[in-house]
């Protein structure tokens, strides 16, 4: 039993959910701290979506439990449950101004009209749309409507607010302009947000944590860092960037080291995993920003070589798709560090030399 | 703005054009002649020729006895009022009957929904007088109806309040009753069209902002719908007002409502003079509220 001052904000415990015979959320049990960002990543249908209609009670679990604050939220309808929402449509009210609209949740609480208004003018500050009060929602830019929404659902003070894909309906520009914003504003209001998204670049940037889910499951929690570098299965290690995979057996261990035969790539030496036995099948993982390319056979162990097959050249950066030996495409970015043309970059049909640091390759017994 | 090959085309042959004349010719042909005739024949005077009307007469030919008379005989008057609150009481009751059946058509699981919107249309596949009739017999002093609703007001009421049957037939009770039956639909369908559209996410978002169901109803479902209760409320409001065979078969003879006054008018006392001017008041009288209405619309840029 955990002790009473240590209960989470947030507590969902086995929760599931089914629609008819289909699993939508599958016993999800997760913790959110209080002023946390926390992301719930995933696919289309993999019951992120699902799992925020819960919380925000519009569809009541199958089995399991949600505390928020302690408090058992089972019989707590939608309009009682200090739980704000802001829609992936934004669901603005096209009858009501701005004013209003951020107003709204406000109607029908107790308090003065003066408190009211207050509230608002406060909420209209912090998202810069005061000049706009008395325009109409289809009279304003998408990305000003996105900040009604947020300070409509604000404007209540809820304890916790949810977010269903907050940047989706905006351009790229914007996008980003505005995940600075919404963190911004998150720290000054100091309200937990639960973000629902399949943007996993809008997750890395926004969130404190996140789940990554799929079918219903959650597969991972935990920092952008952990998930991204320290992957614990196969799904995870492909849906969060890029990774080239290949099949090994575990032979051995030295010097803290994992001792991997890969067909592909030879003997391999790779960052220990507790629970892996010698002669277990596994996947290596690679990430291509961690492989290092060069014309030459470098110095110590996890070098391949194979040959250009396709590059692009991003500017910043290029991409390099090699061919192994063995027939295996292998991804691997490369800063271009150099101005101009640099007789060490490699070009189209190029011998060149991939290379690793064991501690970079990711094993993955799932 | 960019326009298409095809478009171009279109408009340079002058295809568009052609195209919104179709309904202005229709509206020309049959609304606006037969009305100018009307209303040509309302400042004629009445002769017991065939037709028995001319223009002769002193300068100007013209003759407003028809628009005198009726202003000032107090039989007109009371027609206009009664069909006015006959129509607007039928209005109400197909509103408040009307709206929860379509807010109840949208909400239903949608393999319902065809079924219960083909069974509010079900009625216009018999025969308009035939269903009438079937009101005459059921309001009728010894139908089963009559008896069942005599008996309990009986029940209800002190002894010597107790009656026979109670007169339903000839009252604009029964007129009232059988319009709302008959123009229901009319109220029902344009604001199943207007519910329908409406984002069942805003009522999602108002209940997630601490709204009741019965809030969210008065806040955000009532303002979204009233295009559909203005276009229903003025689908059975007009023809309502002007209705012949209803108040002719169940209505009272006593206070007749106006569509019964033109008719009288046109066949048994052949002065089709005085028929045509009642006719072009009712008109404009329906008219002008809707233009005043749609000229409201037109500014405020519509309700999406």
């Amino acid at each position: 039993m955990i002790p009473a001052q240590a209960e989470p904000f947030l507590r969902i415990e086995g929760v599931s959910k089914k629609f008819g015979n289909f699993t939508a959320v599958s016993d999800v049990s997760l913790t959110v701290e209080k002023g946390e960002i926390f992301a719930l990543l995933g696919g289309s249908g993999c019951g992120k979506t699902t799992l925020l209609r819960m919380l925000a009670g519009f569809e009541n679990p199958t089995a399991g439990k949600i505390f928020l604050d302690g408090k058992d939220m089972a019989d707590v309808p939608p309009w009682s449950r200090p739980v704000h929402m802001m829609f992936q449509s934004y669901a603005l009210f096209p009858h009501m101004t701005v004013e209003k609209n951020i107003g709204y949740g406000l109607k029908h609480e107790p308090i003065s009209k003066a408190a009211k208004a207050d509230r608002v003018r406060e909420m209209l500050d912090l998202v810069q749309l005061t000049e706009f009060a008395a325009r109409k929602p289809h009279q304003i830019s998408g990305g000003q409507r996105q900040r009604v929404a947020l300070a409509r659902a604000l404007a209540r003070q809820p304890k916790l607010l949810l977010l269903d894909e907050p940047l989706a309906a905006l351009d790229k520009k914007l996008r980003e302009h505005t995940q600075f914003e919404l963190m911004s504003i998150q720290q000054r209001t100091g309200v937990t947000f639960i973000v629902v998204t399949h943007d996993q670049e809008e997750a890395m940037t926004l969130a404190d944590r996140i789940a990554v889910m799929d079918r219903g499951q959650v597969k991972q929690i935990g920092s952008p860092t952990d998930i991204y570098e320290f992957p614990d299965s196969r799904f995870v290690a492909g849906f969060i960037g890029s990774i080239t995979s290949f099949e090994a057996v575990v032979t051995g261990r030295s010097g803290g080291h994992l001792l991997l035969q890969a067909p592909a790539l030879g003997m391999v030496q790779a960052r220990d995993v507790p629970g892996v036995i010698e002669g277990q099948a596994v996947t290596l993982a690679l990430r291509p920003e961690k492989l290092r390319l060069t014309k030459t056979r470098p110095e110590g162990p996890n070098v391949v070589e194979g040959q250009v097959k396709d590059l692009a050249y991003f500017g910043k950066d290029s991409l390099y798709r090699i061919i192994l030996p063995s027939g295996e495409l292998v991804q691997a970015h490369a800063v271009n560090a150099n101005r101009g043309e640099d007789a060490a970059r490699a070009d189209w049909d190029d011998k060149v030399f991939l290379s690793f640091d064991p501690a970079s390759a990711i094993v993955l017994a799932e | 703005m960019a326009q298409s090959r095809l478009s171009r085309w279109f408009d340079r042959k002058g295809w568009s054009d052609a195209i919104i004349a179709v309904p202005y010719l229709w509206l020309i042909v049959l609304f606006l002649l037969p009305f100018l005739i009307v209303l040509a024949m309302s400042v004629a005077t009445k002769t017991p020729t065939a037709p028995p009307f001319s223009f002769g007469g002193d300068y100007p030919w013209l003759n407003f006895e028809g628009y005198v008379r009726l202003f000032s005989d107090g039989l007109y008057l009371r027609a206009f009022l009664t069909s006015v609150l006959n129509a607007a009481a039928a209005m109400v009751l197909c509103l408040l009957i009307g709206y929860p059946m379509a807010l109840g058509l949208v909400r239903v699981a949608p393999a319902w929904r065809n079924i219960l919107l083909m069974l509010v249309i079900l009625p216009f596949w018999t025969s308009f007088l035939l269903r009438v009739y079937a009101w005459m017999g059921l309001m009728g002093s010894n139908s089963w109806f009559n008896n069942m609703l005599t008996d309990w007001w009986n029940f209800i009421v002190p002894l010597d309040w107790a009656v026979r049957s109670i007169p339903m037939m000839h009252t604009n009770f029964a007129v009232v009753l059988v319009m709302v039956y008959t123009y229901l639909p009319f109220m029902i369908l344009p604001l199943y069209a207007n519910l329908e559209r409406l984002d069942l996410t805003l009522d999602e978002a108002a209940l997630d902002l601490g709204s009741r169901p019965h809030q969210v109803f008065f806040d955000v479902t009532l303002p979204q719908s009233i295009p559909g209760i203005i276009a229903g409320g003025m689908l059975v409001f007009i023809p309502a007002a002007g209705e012949l065979v209803i108040p002719t078969l169940v209505g009272s003879s006593s206070s007749p409502m106006i569509g019964r006054v033109i008719s009288d008018e046109f066949s048994s006392a052949r002065d089709w003079p005085m028929a045509s001017a009642v006719a072009v008041t009712l008109l404009v009288l329906m008219v002008v509220p809707t233009m005043i209405y749609s000229h409201y619309q037109a500014k405020s840029g519509g309700v999406k």
